[in-house]
């Protein structure tokens, strides 16, 4: 069962304030700060 | 061919720092804030944006000491991305962006004997999604409150090929710490691959929890696909040539449905075709007729 589109362009309204708030937190700086170091963990060697 | 081309094309983007030879490095910039929408691991050298898998438990891992510095980080950022993108596409990224979706693809190309997978492993993804993404990085802390990815660290076969090893040759120091958990994370690659030959994409299928936050998205995306029955003559065509397994003449939405479109380009009676919020693909050619087989159906 297909949702009609307009639940689609709803989700798309909430989803976008949701990333606007994010930027607003400044979250990409720290995904950033985070992604610039090599991630040991992520080698396994953590 | 156009997807092919499309899923090189982002392959090179998302992994365009070529002067990693030089620097022995990562890329540093300040494209490494944006998430890219594919499991890409932003620790291989080469990469330019970040892994949103990654940056979501990096940020559930932090919540305990971040909420006790008064600096509360709700992961708005990244879940506010791939919710746009997936409310637009829903899985399309899965099928035209993400390298390893590609890397998938191209090892099922080698002669092997194929098997399908049962249908009851497609929700392994959500599992990996809710516990090792989420629950884990979230509920089991070191001492001083901090959790750790625990995706990335003992499953994601994507850090392993497109960090561990390349950073390995690259850092001859870094050969000095492996231990117990490379050796898992390797051996969980090399099954992978493995298993990569016989069944068509059996990471985006069983264990991507990525593709699973995509998933949810496929049912009210505005990108979807359509499915006439009148034209369809279940001649198994789309089914045959789907890289999910899915049956895409019985639902042409399935929440696995990575919308690579060879579902489209497989039916010779034009009976599947896409629409963008509620308007029509016009891809329907006069030159092909409905089937003879649904004409006699429609006499009796």
């Amino acid at each position: 069962m297909m949702a009609p589109a307009y639940v689609g362009w709803i989700a798309i309204f909430g989803f976008a304030i949701m990333l606007a708030t994010g930027i607003w937190l400044e979250e990409p700086q720290r995904i950033l700060n985070k992604a610039t170091r090599i991630c040991l963990d992520c080698m396994g060697i953590g | 061919m156009m997807r092919r081309r499309i899923q090189l094309l982002c392959v090179f983007l998302l992994n365009c720092w070529w002067a990693f030879p030089f620097s022995r490095s990562i890329y540093r910039g300040p494209l490494k804030s944006v998430c890219v929408p594919g499991l890409n691991c932003d620790s291989c050298p080469a990469a330019v944006g970040a892994c949103p898998l990654g940056a979501i438990q990096r940020l559930l891992a932090a919540v305990r000491p971040g909420m006790a510095a008064g600096g509360f980080q709700p992961g708005a950022y990244v879940l506010g991305m791939l919710g746009v993108i997936g409310s637009v596409v829903g899985r399309m990224p899965c099928g035209w962006v993400c390298p390893f979706g590609l890397l998938q693809e191209l090892i099922y190309k080698l002669p092997a004997p194929k098997r399908q997978i049962a249908a009851i492993w497609r929700y392994g993804k959500y599992l990996a999604l809710v516990v090792a993404v989420i629950g884990l990085p979230l509920l089991l802390v070191d001492e001083f409150g901090y959790g750790a990815p625990w995706f990335c660290k003992y499953i994601c076969p994507a850090g392993t090929l497109e960090a561990g090893l390349p950073l390995m040759l690259l850092k001859p120091e870094l050969r000095q710490m492996i231990g117990l958990t490379f050796m898992i994370k390797l051996l969980v690659l090399a099954l992978l691959l493995i298993w990569m030959s016989i069944t068509c994409r059996p990471f985006c299928r069983t264990i991507c929890p990525l593709g699973a936050i995509f998933a949810l998205f496929n049912r009210i995306s505005l990108f979807r696909l359509t499915h006439d029955a009148m034209r369809c003559t279940r001649c198994g065509a789309c089914e045959t040539d789907c890289p999910m397994g899915l049956q895409p003449w019985r639902h042409a939405n399935q929440t696995d449905c990575i919308r690579c479109l060879k579902c489209m380009q497989s039916c010779r009676f034009d009976a599947i075709s896409w629409q963008f919020a509620d308007m029509p693909h016009n891809s329907i050619k006069a030159d092909r007729s409905p089937p003879i087989a649904l004409l006699t159906r429609i006499d009796n």
